[in-house]
């Protein structure tokens, strides 16, 4: 497959250390390090390429606009989209649903209904609470199983005529649960609801398609994915981001000004206005050209394999109890340790060089499903390994040694 | 009766004696586990600390002229750390305790050893204890 001591030796972050500790970084599921490439890319976009995309005539600027529409292609091939400009750039995952939410507003009336679900990120929860408060429309939820998998047969008794939009992530990032994502697609479609997916926690872990898959939006973040931060991607169907008005006005996303009538420009850039994260749209290339290189299948099951060591270790600490335990998960386990608090245990362990992230998550909804105040969570990445697994697990024994 | 500048020059000596993080940690969870309860009847939303990531209860009441301080938390670090300021700042004259300067927290590296949001719940902890007294003062 592949030889992950290679993988590694391409972040320079991971060979640093932490409180005199080699580094274990296990909170891929907040943001991950970034290979050497990516880091290249944004330097040399500043020492080499530096200059406004789309507008000017000179040299520079044509150089910066074609490496900047070179990404935009490259995402579309990644992700299996129609046409180039059904990508649209933003500043991550949370702005493309806000785009959406925003735009979806002025679609709906009283009386029409969103359906989310329990898993979802704040970032999928309150845009739309917003689009309902001002739109009139009712926001509806998924519940939760125990597994932390979807109650489907609820979603079946939610779907009506009614509903014209349903909200949901690929993979949560909390208890890691991969959603059915096809199913819940199909059967919104044959109610007529569009389908936006939250693809934050999936995008570097799971081969996608647009096209086979059929969601109106697709919505990721390129710092998840081993990019830069502050860039993301919109995926939207060419007909229906064509129904959406503008979310921003300002430069770029016009055809026409005058104080009488301004007329906009068409896809991508009528959502494109302002001057972009130019650096980090040219440097995603990378990112996206360094999982292609591995292979996402070849990621998926390597970190598959992580996961399933990781459960069978974590398993055996006396007192744990994981959160999330559906049959279809990715790289993200949620727990508690008996009588301990998370933060008592996240703060032990980073003592020890660990980064785990402790807390709700931004997924407060989901720690009242389960009653509790906040879990540790590991979320793995490509770069991760067996040996740091057992580092962890033995940092959160003496944790729990120390703490009860 | 010990001034509050006494009880900060003990904490500092204690803290001298730790060679590592860890023993350090070790004290802050045994003087969590010590940390008399509060009553139940004050384990209210509106005795919460905002800005501390775990929960964290606090009750402070006058008791002749001194200022008594109880508190609990669900995390047993965030426990010993207001156990600390307790120690500090609990039976104390609402005046003493508002313009006291809690030196000890340089000191002893109270703050480098908590990650920032902790930090930051230290910082919420101390603004509510000195709210209290402030409070309580000409009551």
């Amino acid at each position: 497959m592949f030889d992950v001591n290679k993988i590694r030796e391409q972040f320079p972050l991971l060979k640093r250390k932490v409180n005199d500790k080699d580094l274990v970084y296990f909170d891929n599921g907040a943001t991950t390090q970034k290979p050497q490439s990516v880091i290249d890319a944004v330097s040399n976009y500043y020492q080499e390429e530096n200059a406004n995309v789309h507008r000017g005539v000179h040299f520079l600027s044509g150089l910066a606009t074609d490496k900047f529409e070179a990404t935009r292609n490259t995402i579309q091939q990644f992700i299996g989209a129609k046409h180039n400009h059904e990508i649209i750039f933003t500043k991550g995952t949370t702005d493309s649903i806000n785009l959406v939410a925003n735009g979806f507003r002025s679609l709906l009336k009283k009386g029409d209904e969103i359906i989310i679900s329990g898993l979802e990120h704040h970032s999928n929860i309150v845009p739309w609470q917003m689009c309902c408060e001002l739109s009139g429309a009712t926001l509806k939820v998924i519940p939760l199983l125990d597994n932390g998998s979807l109650a489907m047969e609820n979603f079946n008794n939610l779907l009506s005529k009614n509903t014209k939009l349903v909200a949901v992530s690929h993979i949560s990032n909390t208890l890691g649960t991969i959603n059915p994502i096809e199913e819940i697609i199909e059967k919104s479609h044959s109610f007529g609801a569009k389908v936006l997916i939250d693809g934050a926690q999936a995008a570097a872990h799971i081969c996608l398609n647009m096209q086979e898959l059929d969601a109106d939006f697709y919505c990721f973040s390129a710092h998840k994915m081993y990019g830069p931060t502050a860039v993301g991607v919109l995926y939207g169907k060419e007909e229906i981001l064509n129904l959406l008005p503008p979310y921003q006005g300002g430069g770029e996303m016009i055809k026409e000004v005058s104080f009488e009538k301004t007329t906009y420009a068409s896809l991508p850039y009528k959502f494109e206005a302002g001057t972009p994260n130019i650096a980090g749209v040219i440097a995603f290339k990378s990112a996206i050209d360094f999982i292609r290189e591995l292979g996402v299948e070849n990621i998926s099951k390597y970190e598959d394999e992580l996961l399933q060591y990781a459960t069978s270790e974590i398993l055996k600490i006396e007192g744990i109890k994981i959160y999330g335990t559906s049959k279809n998960k990715s790289g993200i386990i949620s727990f508690n340790v008996e009588g301990l608090h998370p933060y008592d245990i996240g703060t032990i362990v980073d003592k020890m060089g660990i980064a785990i992230r402790t807390g709700h998550h931004c997924t407060q909804p989901i720690m009242k499903r389960y009653n509790i105040p906040g879990t540790v969570r590991i979320s793995l990445a490509v770069y991760n390994t067996k040996t740091e697994i057992d580092i962890c697990i033995s940092a959160i024994k003496k944790a729990q040694e120390m703490l009860s | 009766m010990e001034t509050i500048k006494d009880i900060q020059a003990g904490i500092i000596e204690d803290f001298e004696m730790f060679d590592d993080w860890m023993q350090k940690y070790e004290y802050l969870i045994d003087l969590g586990k010590e940390l008399a309860p509060i009553e139940e009847k004050y384990k209210i939303e509106d005795n919460l600390i905002k800005g501390c990531q775990s929960r964290v209860w606090l009750h402070a009441e006058k008791q002749d002229d001194k200022i008594i301080y109880t508190a609990d938390s669900d995390a047993i670090m965030t426990k010993g750390i207001i156990a600390i300021l307790i120690n500090v700042l609990s039976n104390q004259k609402a005046t003493e305790i508002i313009s006291a300067d809690l030196r000890f927290i340089e000191a002893i590296g109270l703050k480098e050893q908590l990650s920032a949001t902790r930090a930051n719940g230290l910082v919420s902890m101390i603004k509510k204890m000195k709210l209290y007294a402030l409070g309580l003062k000409n009551k």
